[in-house]
């Protein structure tokens, strides 16, 4: 499988915080790669990396490379709106605009240029279809999607990044707002987007890291300690660091 | 072990103290509507009376001896549009800068700071600078455009600063999701920041107009006091011409005719009651239509 995204000694600086510490990771296409590891250990940061979304903070200073398909992501000539288009992001909190349902999902598109009344009907159905929520709200498009509940809203975030065709998913801890039934779902739905999307997942939970990842990196205090498939991570993490957070010693 | 009893009433003194300091809040609101509601009754049924047709749709006649305060209706209006048409994209645009451009918090606090000093100067000293800037050193005379350029200076924090209260109260994870989906930040402010705070937009605007409205004497020595109908928006804009309130300072004041003042009084109010609800439903619309 190619790789599609790769960083290379990856250092990011708040100040002169340094809360990655050279991370070198390879994410390989169609595949779950979650991210573990404790509070404050910096994969959050280190998600939010690779769309650039902490360009945002003020007195954030990144050190060494991220490849998206070989290019630079840092490099003074990427357009940072083509970079997120790509490469999407799902919120913590679900973050529905205070529109429409349809408006929702054709606000990328419409962002990016697609203004077809026929284009954007198609791709809006076929986003709510890849996050299998077509059909409870087929007949409530115009209708507010604050009026959604969690699981829904946060399933119309996910629909709202895909309608922008990015082929990476970024989530950053997406269940952990919602119910344990709306959690299933959206773990249902990971399985399906992994057909046709990358995804990498930042999760505290750790049998969903278990259940729904291909691959597993444990971070600690802005390292990555581990990476490997998921069913090793857990069976025979290489890192005593590794097994004593996955067996629940600290964390 | 304490009494775990449930059914044991306060002590006395205690219920006491309780129930007349409930007496004296529920007083003190009482009090205040009162206040309000006798104060527009009394307007109103000392005005009313007064509001004719002819008052409202005619100027001052010397030769048929009736006096019309047509001139000064439009006269607000105008002034109305005008200052607002200059202040909003102003008022507006300096507040998207203080919250979603500006990168130097110290700045921003300077600028806050100021802008709150700014509107708790005197009226009459903004009259004042208006009259020497305005109507002297720009040569507008004493006009309706020299009037509402004074009033722009005025109002201009009260815009400020409720649009950037209304700006912060969006949440960061509307911006997130804009900007995660590739916006620029232009076009987020457009699409999804400024549609979410039309409504601290509108407050900031009716309070502007309540201030247009109420104002005297900023106008007093900028836009002037004609009473004469001074033609469309644009010729009134180069003409003097006194608004409603500075027409009931000087049928009040200068000619003693109070009974034409309170009808003056009562239209005044009546103007700004509908502007306000035009005004709320405008904004719950451009709500809606996002």
């Amino acid at each position: 499988m190619e790789n599609i995204i790769t960083s290379q000694d990856l250092k990011l600086y708040y100040g002169n915080f340094e809360a990655l510490k050279g991370i070198t990771v390879e994410l390989a296409e169609r595949e779950i790669t979650a991210l573990i590891g404790p509070s404050g250990c910096g994969k959050s940061t280190f998600l939010k990396t690779l769309n650039r979304m902490n360009d945002l903070v003020p007195g954030v200073r990144v050190e060494g490379q991220v490849l998206y398909h070989g290019q630079d992501i840092f490099a003074p000539e990427v357009d940072v709106t083509q970079l997120r288009k790509n490469v999407g992001m799902v919120f913590q909190k679900p973050n529905p605009f205070p529109m429409s349902i349809y408006d929702n999902i054709a606000y990328g598109p419409r962002l990016h240029g697609t203004h077809s009344k026929a284009e954007l009907n198609d791709l809006v159905e076929r986003s709510l279809r890849g996050a299998s929520l077509w059909e409870e709200v087929r007949d409530r498009l115009k209708k507010s999607a604050l009026g959604l509940s969690g699981g829904q809203q946060q399933r119309l975030c996910i629909a709202r990044a895909l309608a922008v065709q990015p082929d990476v998913l970024l989530m950053d801890e997406p269940t952990s707002a919602l119910d344990p039934a709306s959690t299933i779902r959206i773990e249902e739905l990971m399985a399906e987007l992994k057909k046709n999307y990358t995804v990498v997942i930042v999760t505290h939970n750790m049998q969903q890291a278990a259940r729904i990842s291909d691959k597993c990196a444990f971070f600690l205090l802005g390292e990555m300690v581990e990476i490997g498939p998921t069913e090793q991570i857990f069976s025979m993490p290489r890192d005593k660091r590794t097994e004593d957070y996955i067996t629940g010693r600290f964390g | 072990m304490g009494d775990k009893r449930l059914d044991q009433k306060l002590p006395p003194r205690r219920r006491a103290w309780d129930l007349t300091l409930r007496l004296l809040i529920c007083a003190c609101a009482a009090v205040t509507a009162l206040l309000v509601a006798a104060l527009i009754a009394y307007i109103l049924l000392r005005g009313l009376p007064g509001v004719t047709w002819q008052l409202i749709s005619s100027q001052e006649s010397y030769l048929n001896n009736t006096i019309g305060i047509l001139p000064s209706i439009l006269n607000t209006l105008y002034i109305i549009v005008a200052a607002l048409v200059i202040v909003l994209p102003l008022g507006v645009g300096a507040a998207v800068y203080l919250t979603e451009y500006a990168s130097s918090r110290r700045l921003v606090r300077v600028i806050e700071f100021t802008t709150e000093t700014l509107a708790g100067i005197p009226s009459i000293i903004y009259g004042l600078v208006g009259m020497m800037f305005f109507c002297q050193l720009l040569r507008l005379k004493t006009s309706l455009l020299a009037g509402a350029l004074t009033l722009v200076i005025m109002i201009l924090p009260t815009i400020v600063r409720t649009t950037q209260e209304s700006l912060k109260t969006v949440p960061e994870s509307y911006r997130e999701g804009a900007l995660g989906l590739g916006a620029t930040k232009w076009y987020m402010i457009r699409t999804i920041i400024l549609p979410s705070s039309i409504d601290g937009i509108v407050t900031g605007c009716i309070l502007a107009i309540g201030r247009i409205v109420g104002e005297s004497a900023a106008l007093l020595f900028t836009a002037g006091l004609g009473l004469k109908l001074l033609g469309n928006f644009f010729e009134a804009m180069g003409g003097s011409g006194a608004t409603l309130s500075v027409a009931l300072y000087i049928y009040a004041m200068e000619r003693g005719k109070f009974e034409v003042a309170f009808a003056v009084a009562a239209v005044l109010m009546l103007i700004v009651l509908v502007i306000n609800f035009a005004a709320k439903v405008l904004g719950k619309r451009l709500k809606n239509k996002l």
